[in-house]
């Protein structure tokens, strides 16, 4: 079953710009999927087009089966979307906010209730449930936003950026909370910036790029295509130039750094056998860049 | 799908918006209303003399309740509405599958229910100062509920196309109040000379303080079936307006 199936999408604003220019793209039932790409590039129309904010120029969506033309109530309901800005009304309680969507979803009032209990304990909000929702700080607004996007029980949760500008702790705490949200079979569509979060969590990718998907793969065999990686080494004793090693390539970086280029069909071990034969000791090792940040710059340049 | 919840929904907030901000929403017009009785209905009303029969005081009451009914039902949605697209939670009931006569009927419901709490209360201030016995309750009431839900509507198309605070208050300011007093308030239209009277004729909001004034007093200067026609009207093609610019998502969607 497809979660999402998106056919020749288009879309071009009143002023002339087409930012979408036949997509097609298409999410499995249950999956982690990321949807990445840089500023400008059309995220942000297609997920308003399948969330219904924005009026698509032409092509087909599809959420669960449901036709977002023919079924768009039923398409609707599958849906929960955490956007990219704060939309919900800053005079509320953080309660009426999530009652008041379950309400929009047609959920009755005594199951609303219920939900809304559920959704903000499991967001850390109940707490809060009476302050008015202008006063919670950035990372509360977010996690309200998930609240609220989670109080339908929907079986396609769209994340827009849901971690921009929040604290490194908070993020994981949502990063754990996606990850139980995927495993109860919700499927999930994430953007980001942060490309080591897409890394981790996500199991599928997709990079959109001039309004144009530009790939499309499992995480895994994206990964697989990385023939180099770059690797920053602390050494103990400084040095006056890069130790010559044959088949990587290294360039010092301040005199206790190296950067190493390292081709995967070579691996670390033959590098730290050869700086120890030229007593080169090293005292800590670490990825120069997300291994999907650098694919993603050579995609999108 | 349970629509009803999602109405139900809509209306609570819509009602709990005004009712929350009630020093802005329900006690300016009560003191306004009371001043206009006092000056208008006592200290000059008593040397008018009588209007149709009816003392000055009397005569007036149904065009200043009207009035905050008209002004109140207005402002209510074009406010809300307005409010809503310009902090984006409009979004929060494009995303949900709440159809577009939902949302239509949540907004254009809540500004009546304040047209109608305006009203009440301003008819209560008028019993301060006269007693009216009402001729026509029917006519009365269905007055009262169309007229605030036609100039509902009216405000909810004007906040589709809002783009500013300003642009909510042009037609309030420059459009319903001065029709609203060249709506036969304070006088009849039988008072005006020749010309003046037949266009005082096209403005649509005379036609309801009149079929209101009828329903309270018995009296009126133009005939009631026909304000019952023109206001209909008026609602029908307001409600066609609305659910067109809700389908087409203007002023609301990309």
């Amino acid at each position: 079953m497809k979660a999402l199936s998106i056919k020749q999408l288009k879309k071009t604003y009143n002023n002339g710009f087409e930012a979408l220019k036949g997509i097609n793209l298409e999410v499995e039932s249950g999956d982690f999927f990321a949807l990445l790409g840089p500023n400008g590039a059309g995220k942000s129309t297609l997920i308003g087009i399948i969330s219904s904010l924005v009026t698509k120029s032409s092509g087909s969506v599809e959420v669960f089966g449901y036709d977002l033309d023919k079924n768009n109530e039923r398409a609707k309901s599958c849906i929960g979307l955490v956007p990219q800005e704060i939309n919900f009304n800053q005079f509320e309680t953080v309660r009426n906010v999530v009652l008041n969507q379950a309400g929009y979803y047609g959920i009755p009032r005594k199951q609303a209730v219920q939900r809304t209990e559920t959704c903000l304990k499991q967001m850390d909000l109940w707490d809060k449930r009476d302050s008015v929702s202008r006063r919670l700080s950035g990372g509360m607004k977010r996690r309200l936003m998930i609240a609220r996007a989670m109080v339908h029980s929907p079986r396609l949760l769209i994340l827009d950026e849901p971690t921009a500008g929040v604290d490194i702790e908070i993020r994981r705490a949502m990063w754990q909370m996606m990850k139980e949200v995927n495993a109860q079979g919700t499927t999930i569509i994430l953007t980001t910036h942060y490309l080591e979060e897409a890394e981790s969590l996500c199991r599928s990718i997709a990079i959109i790029n001039n309004g144009q998907i530009i790939e499309k793969s499992a995480m895994n065999s994206l990964l697989g295509r990385i023939h180099t990686e770059h690797f920053v080494l602390d050494i103990t004793q400084p040095l006056t130039h890069a130790p010559l090693i044959e088949g990587y390539q290294i360039e010092l970086a301040g005199n206790r750094t190296l950067n190493v280029a390292v081709p995967k069909s070579q691996g670390l071990n033959p590098l730290f056998q050869q700086l120890t034969a030229q007593g080169v000791a090293v005292s800590s090792l670490k990825n120069k860049s997300n291994r999907l940040e650098q694919l993603f710059i050579d995609l999108v340049q | 799908m349970n629509y009803s919840v999602a109405f139900k929904t809509l209306l609570v907030k819509e009602i709990r918006r005004f009712t929350r901000i009630w020093p802005q929403t329900l006690l300016p017009p009560a003191i306004t209303t009371a001043l206009y009785f006092l000056i208008f209905g006592k200290l000059i009303g008593d040397r008018i003399g009588t209007v149709h029969g009816e003392t000055y005081m009397d005569y007036i009451v149904p065009g200043i309740i009207l009035m905050s009914v008209i002004s109140h039902s207005y402002s209510n949605v074009v406010s809300s509405f307005y409010s809503t697209k310009f902090q984006h939670h409009i979004e929060e009931l494009l995303v949900a599958p709440v159809p577009n006569g939902v949302i239509l009927a949540g907004y254009v419901c809540g500004g009546i229910a304040r047209g109608i709490l305006v009203g009440c209360v301003v008819a209560g201030i008028s019993m301060l100062f006269t007693d009216i016995p009402v001729h026509h309750w029917d006519v009365a009431i269905a007055v009262f509920v169309l007229t605030s839900t036609l100039f509902a509507l009216a405000g909810f198309i004007n906040a589709v196309f809002a783009d500013s605070f300003d642009d909510i208050s042009i037609i309030p300011n420059f459009v319903l109040t001065p029709l609203s007093y060249l709506g036969g308030v304070f006088y009849s239209v039988t008072m005006l000379p020749g010309i003046w009277q037949t266009i005082a004729l096209g403005n649509p909001i005379l036609y309801m303080i009149n079929a209101f004034r009828y329903g309270l007093l018995g009296v009126s200067d133009v005939n009631i079936e026909l304000a019952f026609a023109i206001t209909a009207g008026f609602i029908v093609l307001l409600t066609a307006a609305s659910l067109l610019l809700l389908h087409k998502g203007i002023g609301i969607k990309n």
